[in-house]
Order: C-alpha cells, then sequence, then structure tokens
C-alpha cells in the first residue's frame, strides 16, 4: 500500500504585504477574489435598485441624484442617458468582475489545489499577477464613472455603432466607453493568466491516485470552464482591440459608412460591420454564460451529493455533460442574433445546436434529482441554496428554449422576456452557486461557523424575493414591454404592466435588503462564530482532511494519497456513512 | 441505498486499487520538479492556444472584412520587401536557437551562450526590420486607417510584434542567467520553453506572410 509521503514544507511568507497583499499563496488569493467579487456584487445591486426605482418613478426629484450627478441628473432627476450608463455599468460589472470572478477565480482558486491534493496552484506568481490585473480592471472600469461624460451607454454587449462612433452618440461615448473597453480588455488579459494556471494545476499537479475520474465535479467544472474562458476571452481581447481602433485612429472594422448621428454625418468611416461585432462578441459571449454557470453547477453537484449522503448519480454522466455543454457553448452564438437579419438556414442551424445543449443540462438536472431521491437530507443553509440553484437553474433554462427558437425569438427579442431569462439563469442561479458555495465552505476558509439560523431566513427571502423580481418580468415580455428604455410612463399600451413594474421594484428593495442579512453573517461569523471543525459536513473530499483555516501548504508536508472517488457515501459496509477520499481502508464486498 | 450507490459509482472492494501512473494523477513525478516541467510545458500550450485564438479571431474579421468590401473596395496595399529580409532574420533566429540548445545538450556551455545571444540579436534585429517595414509604409502614405487591408496590416504586424517582445523579453532573461552561470536545471524548462515559444512565432509569421501575400 502507498502511503503519503512527506517532504519539507514550504515556507509561509512572512510579512503582511507579502502575505495578505501580494501573496502567492493560492488561498490569499482565492478570498481577494472573493472579496473583489463582494465588492463588485454590491456596486452592481446598487445600480440596479436605481434604474428600479427611477423606472416606476421616473419625474420624482431626488437631490443626491443631482448632487451626484449634476449634469445627468440635474435638478435631480436621472436623465434616459443616466439610465443607460447604470444599466451599462451594472451588466458589466455583475458579468465580468462577480459571476466571472468569485465562482470560478474565488473558489476555483481557494478549493483546486486542495481538492486535487496539490500544494499550490502551478504558477504561483502569474496567480498573484492575474489578481492584481483583474483588480487594476475593476480600478479601471469604475473609473468610468469619474470620467468626463460619464459612464458608457453601450451595455455590456458594446454593440457599435453606439459604442464605436464616440462622443456624438451621447456623454458617456468619450472617455467613459474607452475605459470600458480598456478594462474589458485588462480583464481578458487576467482571466487568460488565471486559465492557463487552472488547466495546469489540474492536468499536472494532481496527487497520487487523483486519476481525472475520480475528480470532484468542482474541479471538472473548473477545468471546463478555464478552456472556455481560455478560447473566449482571446477572442473578446482581439475584438476589443480593433473597437479600440475604430474609436481611437479612424479605423473601419465595425463602423459602416453614412452614419447620421445627432444631426451630424460621420464621414471618417466606412465599409465596416456592426455584425461583425456581434459575430466576436457572441463567440465569446455565449461561453461566457457557461463560464459563469458552470462552477455553479459544480458546487451544487458536490453539496447535493453531501447532504443527501448518496453518491452523485450517475458521475460519468455528469462529467461528459459538463464537457458537452463546454463543446456545445461554442457552436450556438447565432441564437443571440436572429434578429440581426441572419439567414433563416443559419439560424435553423443555431438553434438546433442550441436545443441540443439541453440535452446535456437535462442529464445534469435529472442527475441532481436521481441524486435526493431517496437520500437522507440535510437541510443545511449550503444545502437550500443548492436546491435553490437546481430551481432557477430549471426556471431559467426552460425560458431559453422559447428563446433559441428564431421564430419566437422575433417576438421575445429585446423584450423583458430575455431579461428574465437571463437574470433567472445567469444571475440569480449562478449566484445562488456562490452563496451555496460560501455556506459549505466558509468553515474551511476562515474557521468558524455561518449562523444556520441567519442563512435560513436569507435563503427563504432571496428565494421568494429573486422569483418576486424576475417572473413577471417573463409576462412584460409577453406584453410586449421591450428592455433598455428608462421610462414607460407614457406609453399607453404598457399602463397594464406598470403595476407590475411597481411589483418588481418593490421585491428588488426586499430582496437587496436581506442581503444585508448575509453580509453581516458574514462578517459576524468570522471573528464570533463556533470554531469549526476539520470536517463539519462528513463530507469526502481532500479539503476535509486539512485544519481549518489549512496551513500555508495545505497538507503541511504531507502528499496525500487518494484511493476513492470523490462522493462515496452510504457505502454498503463501511464503518461510517462516508468514506474520505484518502481512506486506506478496504471496504468489504457487499456482494455487488 | 447500496442500490443506489453500486449503480452509480465504482466502489472499490478490493485492496486499494494500483496508483495509475498516467496524467499526474498517481506518478512518482507527481511531486517536485518533474510536476513543474510537465506543468511548465502544458501551460506553454496552453497559452499557445489562446495565442491562436486571438489570431483566429483577427483572421476571421479579416476574412468577413474583405468579403463584405464589393465594389472592388479592398485594395491591396504594397507591401515593402523588407518583409522578406524579416522573415529571413526570424527563421534563421530558430535555427540559431537550436544550435544554442544542442550545444547545451552536449555540454558546450560557452557555445550555447554565444548561439543563444545571437538568437536574442537576431530577434531584436527583427523587431528592428518591422519597425522599418512600418517606416516604409508611413513613408507612402499608408497609415493604419487608410485602407481596410492596410488597417489589418498593422493590426497583424502589431499584434505579432508584442508577443516577439514577449519572447525576446524570455530570450534575453535565458540569456542573462546563462551568462551569469545559473543556469541549472530548473531554468532549462525556461530553455525549452522558451524555444518553443520562439518557434511558434516562426509559424505565426509565416502563416501571416501567407495572409498578405495571398489575401490581403
Amino acid at each position: 500500500m502507498a502511503s503519503p509521503s512527506t517532504h519539507t514544507a514550504h515556507h509561509a511568507p512572512e510579512g503582511f504585504i507579502r502575505k495578505y497583499i501580494f501573496s502567492v499563496d493560492h488561498k490569499v488569493i482565492g478570498i481577494q477574489y472573493y472579496f473583489l467579487g463582494l465588492f463588485s456584487v454590491f456596486l452592481g445591486m446598487s445600480l440596479s435598485l436605481l434604474m428600479r426605482f427611477h423606472m416606476v418613478n421616473p419625474n420624482t426629484v431626488v437631490k443626491w441624484f443631482g448632487t451626484l450627478w449634476p449634469t445627468a441628473a440635474a435638478g435631480g432627476i436621472m436623465t434616459p442617458e443616466l439610465y443607460l450608463s447604470l444599466m451599462t455599468m451594472h451588466g458589466t460589472i455583475m458579468v465580468f468582475f462577480v459571476l466571472t470572478t468569485v465562482p470560478q477565480s474565488g473558489f476555483g482558486n481557494y478549493f483546486l489545489p486542495i481538492q486535487i491534493g496539490a500544494e499550490d496552484m502551478a504558477f504561483p506568481v502569474l496567480n498573484m499577477m492575474s489578481f492584481w490585473t483583474t483588480f487594476l480592471a475593476l480600478v479601471v472600469m469604475v473609473a468610468a464613472f469619474f470620467v468626463q461624460g460619464g459612464a458608457p451607454l453601450a451595455g455590456w454587449t458594446a454593440y457599435p455603432p453606439l459604442s464605436g462612433a464616440g462622443p456624438l452618440t451621447g456623454p458617456g461615448e468619450g472617455m467613459g466607453q474607452n475605459l470600458w473597453i480598456l478594462s474589458i480588455a485588462i480583464f481578458c488579459g487576467a482571466s487568460l493568466m488565471g486559465a492557463i494556471n487552472f488547466i495546469a494545476t489540474t492536468v499536472d499537479l494532481r496527487c497520487k491516485g487523483m486519476t481525472l475520474m475520480r475528480m470532484p465535479l468542482t474541479c471538472w467544472t473548473w477545468l471546463v470552464t478555464a478552456i472556455l474562458g481560455l478560447l473566449g476571452f482571446a477572442v473578446l481581447l482581439a475584438a476589443g482591440v480593433l473597437l479600440l481602433l475604430d474609436r481611437t485612429v479612424g479605423t473601419s472594422f465595425f463602423l459602416p459608412a453614412g452614419l447620421y448621428i445627432n444631426d451630424h454625418i460621420i464621414a471618417d468611416h466606412k465599409g465596416g460591420s456592426p455584425l461583425l461585432w456581434q459575430h466576436l462578441f457572441w463567440f465569446f459571449g455565449h461561453p461566457e454564460v457557461y463560464i459563469a454557470i458552470l462552477p455553479g453547477m459544480g458546487v451544487a453537484s458536490q453539496l447535493l451529493s453531501t447532504f443527501s449522503r448518496k453518491p452523485i448519480f450517475g458521475y460519468k454522466a455528469m462529467v461528459y455533460a459538463i464537457l458537452s455543454i463546454g463543446f456545445l457553448g461554442f457552436l450556438v452564438w447565432g441564437h443571440h442574433m436572429f434578429m440581426s437579419g441572419m439567414n433563416p438556414y443559419s439560424a435553423m442551424a443555431f438553434a438546433t445546436l442550441t436545443m441540443c445543449i439541453g440535452v446535456p443540462s437535462a442529464i445534469k438536472t435529472f442527475n441532481w434529482i436521481g441524486t435526493l431521491w431517496g437520500g437522507k437530507i440535510h437541510f443545511t443553509t449550503a444545502m437550500m441554496f443548492a436546491l435553490g440553484f437546481v430551481s432557477l437553474f430549471v426556471t431559467g433554462g426552460v425560458s431559453g428554449i422559447f428563446l433559441g427558437q428564431p421564430a419566437l425569438d422575433l417576438y421575445f427579442h429585446d423584450t423583458y422576456f430575455v431579461v428574465g431569462h437571463f437574470h433567472m439563469i445567469m444571475g440569480v442561479a449562478a449566484i445562488f452557486g456562490m452563496f451555496a458555495g460560501t455556506f459549505y465552505w466558509f468553515p474551511k476558509m476562515f474557521g468558524k461557523m455561518m449562523n444556520e439560523t441567519l442563512g435560513k431566513i436569507h435563503f427563504y427571502c432571496t428565494f421568494i424575493g429573486v422569483y418576486c423580481i424576475f417572473t413577471p418580468m417573463h409576462y412584460a415580455g409577453l406584453a410586449g414591454n421591450p428592455r433598455r428604455y428608462s421610462d414607460f410612463s407614457n406609453v399607453a399600451y404598457l399602463a397594464p404592466v406598470m403595476p407590475l413594474h411597481h411589483f418588481m421594484t418593490y421585491a428588488a428593495y426586499f430582496t437587496a435588503s436581506v442581503q444585508l442579512i448575509f453580509l453581516f453573517n458574514l462578517v459576524w461569523s468570522m471573528w464570533k462564530g463556533p470554531k469549526a471543525p476539520v470536517n463539519p459536513w462528513n463530507a469526502t473530499t481532500l479539503e476535509w482532511t486539512v485544519p481549518s483555516p489549512p496551513p500555508f501548504d495545505n497538507f503541511a508536508g504531507v502528499h496525500p494519497v487518494v484511493y476513492h472517488g470523490a462522493y462515496e457515501y452510504g457505502v454498503p459496509g463501511a464503518a461510517t456513512d462516508f468514506i474520505m477520499q484518502t481512506d486506506p481502508t478496504v471496504v468489504p464486498s457487499s456482494g455487488h | 441505498m447500496g442500490m443506489a450507490a453500486s449503480l452509480t459509482h465504482d466502489v472499490y472492494q478490493g485492496p486499494p486499487p494500483p496508483l495509475d501512473p498516467g496524467w499526474g494523477g498517481g506518478g512518482d513525478d507527481s511531486e517536485g520538479r518533474g510536476a513543474e516541467r510537465r506543468a511548465s510545458f502544458t501551460g506553454l500550450f496552453v497559452g499557445l492556444a489562446a495565442c491562436t485564438m486571438v489570431f483566429a479571431a483577427l483572421t476571421s474579421a479579416f476574412v468577413v472584412r474583405r468579403g463584405l468590401t464589393d465594389m472592388n473596395e479592398w485594395v491591396s496595399i504594397h507591401k515593402p520587401p523588407i518583409l522578406f529580409w524579416n522573415t529571413g532574420i526570424l527563421l534563421l533566429s530558430s535555427v540559431v536557437l537550436d544550435m544554442s540548445r544542442r550545444a547545451l545538450k552536449s555540454g558546450a556551455r560557452t557555445k550555447f551562450n554565444v548561439w543563444w545571444s545571437g538568437a536574442t540579436a537576431l530577434g531584436i534585429l527583427f523587431l528592428v526590420g518591422q519597425a522599418y517595414a512600418w517606416y516604409q509604409l508611413r513613408q507612402a502614405g499608408m497609415f493604419i486607417s487608410t485602407t481596410p487591408a492596410s488597417s489589418f496590416f498593422y493590426v497583424f504586424t502589431a499584434a505579432h510584434a508584442a508577443h516577439v517582445l514577449g519572447g525576446v523579453a524570455a530570450l534575453v532573461y535565458v540569456d542573462i542567467q546563462a551568462l551569469r552561470l545559473r543556469l541549472g536545471p530548473a531554468k532549462r524548462t525556461w530553455i525549452d520553453v522558451t524555444a518553443i515559444f520562439w518557434h511558434f512565432l516562426d509559424g505565426l509569421w509565416l502563416y501571416l506572410m501567407i495572409l498578405f501575400y495571398v489575401w490581403g
């Protein structure tokens, strides 16, 4: 029998700056990413509250609006342009600095090396650089609020000509849009560095016995997400550079001739194609959806198995489903462009491929239900959020089937139906994955337990709240309510949906308020929470074999050896209802 | 419960399974320098995939943009002949780089230093040559925004030059280590990774030359 070997442990860095600021320790970097995401999510959420407020109170004077934005909200009333800039920054900050950052770079950085039995990521210095580059990208993005003209208006998708034609198109389209593109380019660089690290670590640094098919599903999702990021962000980087050149040096990659904007004819450009941007953007943009959601799927799988005290149903099928989703994710970008004048045959091909993604997604969903079936379910807060993830994934996924049909999308395109759909699946489902991960791994990360009562209050309020915000959006979309407009109060045909908008706004206030419970629980538990044992959930994976929090080199100089798959719960003949991956005990035959 | 376990998951019921030596998850060298070296190569090839995607995206933009220009709007630019000299210099640098690696393998450290420094100098010379090509285009009144063809020429050559700059930085780093006699076994990985990256840049440049002269 192989036994864990020992070696000289890495020396932990000394001094505050090396230990906590410019740290090369993957755990510190993971926490840095987590808090960067936490700051960003509250910033992004505040912007959405301002938007929702304005939508139902378009003519209410708010003095501090005028103080904050003397031009864009002169006299305390928000202009439509300010609304668009809030929308752009809300989407961008949420997609890039929350959904891309926390599940992958936050939890992934912290737990991938430990779960595969490695001391650290493959390239620790590169890892540190990728965090600080992300930080720089966030600073540049937020700086767009403070330059002349303010933040850009073109949405997180930055479609030209609006994003390419310069300040004539609107107040935020000068320096604000330049900073936006620059920030995204920097973010792409950071994500590429991160992806290289994730892939090399997973491929080469697994400990003895940790074969690919014994990896926790979280590691599989982090690996596939890294591959998606690697291929997707490279394309966005190239597209971003071309857009910046169109804006700054007068090239015409995306800008056509004969643009007439705000009483001016744009004579500097000719021959470019706005659709070219859409193709390049969505080649990145659709995989980005999976970058946001795949790690949540990994966390949900891990938690459903742990808290049902059952092996994950169909481990191999889950792995192949993750790989299929990753692969197919690159073939469906055209379903974002059905309304662009696309050839109907191309649309049919994209629609068919889109439907194909339903297959691995359904496999995952059925396997989650199969895992729960007959299990001894422990309703911890972490488990509740994992169940909430499955619920939101199904709800958001089903509306995706409508949008994936060209004939239906002609109607739904650019309505609130789309907003409801992507917030359900890409927004709150992914965020529920993050909450689940937080409650599950907090004991390991900070050595303390979070408060379960507060956790459950937070869960129920949030779960009800998000459904109250985003379900009515589908109805508004069905009623023909377009997105991206700041004020519907004078639109006769939308008068019947205005009560819905009021309801959604109150639901948003409520849901945002209860996030303070989470914030309080997080901070309070860090200082005052009961001490966490090594393995509070009786889970099987390697992070639960080391102290909470783990030592600098994770395994205190010991190289772990793995003998089992990641989800050995309820094994017949075993002494306990779980077998740690590192447990060398032979399980007696149970006759199967 | 037991049924579910046996249906959905392999349960080990014999002695602890043999350690799989393949793909990291088991071999003795999943620890220490062997793993570091393998991870460096994996990281390199993954990085090359990212570089390839950047140029694939630019190429697809090029193909689409060229296809849009009906009515003969697309006008090929006159490319400076120095590009062929630059191509030769870049290819020569790769050859010299490999001679340098062979010298190291046979233990000829001084030769290694000379050849490696030579390859570095040729790399820098390539960049100077590229800058001169830009200068010539500028003299001919051909700027980045002049025509779609010139836009793509500048973008492609700049993107390639940015990668070459990274490659030259790595070459210089190895050179400094070698000249300071700090070329221990761990640095051998640097040598191999740098050389592979440099050869990749050759291939990329040849591809771009074909793109420029066949379609550009």
